[in-house]
C-alpha cells in the first residue's frame, strides 16, 4: 500500500472478553439463574476482534496513525486491553459500570458509540463481524447508525490507498466490492488475515501503559439508555441445546418403508409436494 | 490467598498455548521421526518472546519472571515436551551468564540469546555423572593469561544448537575447584560430538561436548575462578529444575486430557470406559497428580520472582513430584488407551517415554530427595 498525506489513520477497534471458544465444551449454565458460569472458562479477545486488531495494526504499519482499543465490559477485561496493548495498540479504554451491566447489543452500540465519541476524532472503527458467545453480528451495524457513519460489513480484504476504504465484502450469494469515504465502520471476518500472538516483549511495555476508565456519568449517558434499562431485547428464558438423538427402524417392504418414510418427511415438513417439490 | 494469575502471566500463558499448537504441534510429528530439532523454530520462539522471558529488557528479553517461564514452559511441553526441554535449558545458559557473567559478556550474549541467533545451554554432566560435581574430569589449565580446556561433557541438551556453551571445568581442588567457562561455537580445540538418540524427547538435541587443548581467553571465565560449583548449582537448582518441572506438567496436563478424551470416546460394553470404576480411578488418580504438580510448580516459581532464599528446596520439591507424577500418570492415561497406548498413531504413548526421560534429567529423583531431606533436617 502507498501512505497518504497527513496524519495517517485514526482506527478505534471494538473488542468484546468472551469465554474462550476452545473451552466452549466446558461452558455450564448456572441452572437456578440460568446465565452461563463465565469465571469457569477463562476470558479471551473474541477471536473475530483479533482479526479486527490486526488489521488496524496493519494499517497502522503501512499507512501511519494509531490505533486504540475500546471495550464495554466488567474491571476485569483489563487483561483483554493488555494483551491488545501488547500487540501493538497505543491506547486503551474500558467503558465499565455496573449500569451496564444486562446490555443487549443496541444498548452495548450506544454505549461504545459514546465512548468514541469522546474517545474523539476517527477514520475508522472496527469491529469483528460477530461475536463468538452471541453471534448477533448487529453490534457494528448499530455503531455505524448510532455513528452517522457508513458501514461495510463482513469486510475480507479492504485498500486504503485512495484515501477512501474499498473494500471486499462476503455476502451469502457472493461477493461485493464497496467503495466508502472515511469515518466508517469496518467489521472484519476471519479469513482478512491472520492475526499475529503477542511478543512477551510487548507484554512488559503494556504493563506501563494505563486503561481510560469511563463510566455512564463520564459518557453522558442516563441510566435509562444504559444496561438492561436502556435495552429494548429482553431474554426470556435460556436452555442447553439437546444433542439427543432418536433412532426408529421402519419395517416392511422397501416399497413400504419408502411410502413410511416419505409420509414421515412430510409430516415434519422436510419434504414438500407439488410446486418446487423437493426430491 | 489469591490463586489467580497477573494479567501479563495470563496473557503469558495463552501466546504460549497458541504458539504451541499453531507453530509447534504441526512440527511434532517429524521431530519423533528424525530426532532432530526444526532449525526455523529458533527464530520463531524468538519472535514471540519465548527465549527472553527471564532475561532484562536492556539485554532484549521481557524481564516477566519465573512464574510466566513455568507456565509458558508447561504450555509448550504440552504438545511438545522435547521444545519445552530445548526452551527450558537455553534459559539455563541465559541465567547463568545473566548471574555469573560480566557486562561484557552480558552485553554480547544476552541480545543474541533473545533474539535467537542461537539457543543457550550449560554443561555440566560427563562421562562419570552429572551429580558428583567433584568428580568432574574436564580440566581447564591456567595458560599466557588465558585457559586450556581438556575433557568432555556427555548428554548436554541443545549441544549442536548453542552458540555459547556455559562450561563447568576443573581449575583446582575441592568446592572451589571448579570455574565457569563460556565457550563459543567454533573455538578451536572444540567439537559437539554424537548427537544422541534418544529413547523420548525426541527432536530436542542432546549430545556431547569434546574440548581437546581448547584455548580460550581470559574473557571467557564466568564469574570468578572457583565459583564454577556456584555457579553450577543455582543454575541447576532455581532455573534447570523448576524448568524440568514445568516441562513434567506440560506432560500432565496433556495425560490428562487424553485420558479424559479416550476414556469418554471408547465404547465398551454398549457404554463408554468412563462409566468402568477402574477408568474412573486412574482418571482420579491423574487429576489429583496433576493439580498437586500444578500447585508446587506455581508455587516454588512464584517464591523465586520474589527473591525467597527458600525457592530451591521449593523447585526441588517440585521437580521431584511433577517428574515422577509424570511417569504416573503418561503411564494410566496409556493404560486407559489398552492396546491403543501401545500404538504409535495415539500421543499417549509420546508422554509416557518423554516422562520417562524427565526424570533423571536436571538431577534423578533420589539426588532431589537427598537434597529435601537436608533442608528437613539440618
Amino acid at each position: 500500500m502507498l501512505p497518504i498525506a497527513g496524519r495517517g489513520w485514526r482506527c478505534i477497534v471494538c473488542v468484546k472478553p468472551v469465554p474462550d471458544p476452545s473451552l466452549f465444551s466446558k461452558l455450564r449454565l448456572d441452572p437456578e439463574t440460568m446465565l452461563l458460569r463465565r469465571d469457569e472458562v477463562p476470558s479471551v479477545i473474541n477471536p473475530l476482534d483479533r482479526n479486527a486488531i490486526e488489521a488496524a495494526l496493519d494499517i497502522k504499519r503501512r499507512l501511519g496513525g494509531r490505533v486504540a482499543v475500546m471495550t464495554m465490559a466488567p474491571p476485569n477485561a483489563q487483561e483483554q486491553l493488555l494483551e491488545a496493548l501488547a500487540l501493538g495498540c497505543d491506547r486503551a479504554f474500558l467503558l465499565t459500570d455496573k449500569a451496564f451491566a444486562g446490555a443487549d447489543t443496541l444498548a452495548t452500540a450506544r454505549t461504545l458509540a459514546a465512548g468514541i465519541r469522546k474517545a474523539g476524532r476517527f477514520d475508522l472503527v472496527l469491529c469483528g463481524a460477530w461475536s463468538a458467545d452471541g453471534s448477533t453480528a448487529q453490534v457494528g451495524p448499530q455503531l455505524a447508525e448510532l455513528l452517522n457513519v457508513p458501514d461495510l460489513v463482513c469486510v475480507t480484504s479492504m485498500d486504503l490507498r485512495s484515501g477512501r476504504i474499498l473494500a471486499q465484502c462476503r455476502r451469502e450469494n457472493g461477493t461485493v466490492l464497496l467503495d466508502s469515504p472515511r469515518p466508517a465502520v469496518v467489521t472484519l471476518e476471519a479469513g482478512a488475515n491472520a492475526p499475529k500472538l503477542p511478543a512477551m516483549g510487548g507484554i512488559g511495555k503494556a504493563l506501563k501503559s494505563k486503561v481510560t476508565m469511563w463510566n455512564s456519568r463520564d459518557l453522558g449517558l442516563k441510566p435509562s439508555q444504559v444496561g438492561l434499562a436502556g435495552s429494548p431485547t429482553r431474554m426470556l428464558n435460556v436452555f442447553a441445546a439437546s444433542g439427543a438423538r432418536k433412532g426408529e427402524i421402519l419395517q416392511g417392504t422397501t416399497n413400504e418403508v419408502t411410502a413410511q418414510l416419505l409420509e414421515r418427511l412430510r409430516h415434519d415438513g422436510l419434504v414438500t409436494t407439488g410446486k418446487g417439490v423437493s426430491r | 490467598m489469591d490463586f489467580e494469575f497477573p494479567n501479563q502471566v495470563k496473557i503469558v500463558q495463552r501466546t504460549a498455548r497458541d504458539f504451541a499448537r499453531q507453530v509447534v504441534a504441526p512440527l511434532v510429528p517429524a521431530m519423533e521421526e528424525t530426532g532432530k530439532f526444526p532449525g526455523k523454530l529458533l527464530r520463531q520462539m524468538a519472535e514471540v518472546g519465548l527465549l527472553g522471558l527471564v532475561t532484562p529488557k536492556r539485554y532484549g528479553g521481557s524481564e516477566l519472571g519465573y512464574l510466566a517461564r513455568t507456565v509458558a514452559i508447561a504450555e509448550i511441553s504440552k504438545v511438545s515436551a522435547a521444545v519445552g526441554m530445548t526452551l527450558q535449558v537455553h534459559h539455563m545458559g541465559a541465567t547463568a551468564i545473566l548471574e555469573w557473567g560480566s557486562h561484557a559478556q552480558k552485553d554480547e550474549h544476552l541480545p543474541k540469546l533473545c533474539r535467537g541467533d542461537f539457543f543457550g545451554t550449560c554443561a555440566v554432566t560427563e562421562p562419570t555423572g552429572g551429580s558428583d560435581l567433584l568428580g568432574m574430569a574436564t580440566t581447564a589449565r591456567p595458560e599466557r593469561g588465558g585457559w586450556v580446556l581438556n575433557g568432555s561433557k556427555c548428554f548436554i541438551t541443545n549441544a549442536h544448537l548453542a552458540g555459547a556453551q556455559v562450561v563447568i571445568a576443573k581449575t583446582g581442588e575441592g568446592s572451589r575447584g571448579l570455574s565457569a567457562f563460556l565457550v563459543k561455537k567454533g573455538t578451536k580445540g572444540f567439537s559437539p560430538g554424537r548427537n544422541e538418540h534418544k529413547v523420548g524427547l525426541r527432536g530436542a538435541d542432546t549430545g556431547e561436548l569434546f574440548f581437546k587443548n581448547c584455548r580460550v581467553g581470559p574473557e571467557s571465565l564466568l564469574g570468578d575462578e572457583g565459583e564454577g560449583m556456584k555457579a553450577a548449582l543455582k543454575t541447576i537448582s532455581e532455573t534447570g529444575r523448576p524448568g524440568m518441572a514445568a516441562v513434567a506438567l506440560g506432560i500432565l496436563e496433556a495425560a490428562y486430557d487424553e485420558a479424559v478424551k479416550f476414556s469418554k470416546g471408547r465404547t465398551l460394553y454398549g457404554k463408554p470406559i468412563a462409566n468402568l470404576q477402574a477408568i474412573q480411578w486412574h482418571v482420579a488418580d491423574i487429576m489429583v497428580d496433576l493439580e498437586t504438580a500444578r500447585l508446587l510448580c506455581w508455587r516454588a516459581s512464584w517464591l523465586k520472582d520474589r527473591g525467597r532464599l527458600d525457592c530451591a528446596t521449593h523447585m526441588t520439591m517440585a521437580k521431584v513430584y511433577a517428574t515422577e507424577a509424570a511417569v504416573r500418570a503418561s503411564q494410566k492415561a496409556l493404560e486407559i488407551h489398552g492396546g491403543c497406548g501401545t500404538m504409535m498413531e495415539y500421543p499417549v504413548q509420546r508422554l509416557w517415554r518423554d516422562a520417562m526421560v524427565c526424570v533423571s534429567a536436571g538431577g534423578t529423583t533420589e539426588i532431589g530427595k537427598i537434597i529435601l531431606s537436608r533442608a528437613a533436617l539440618n
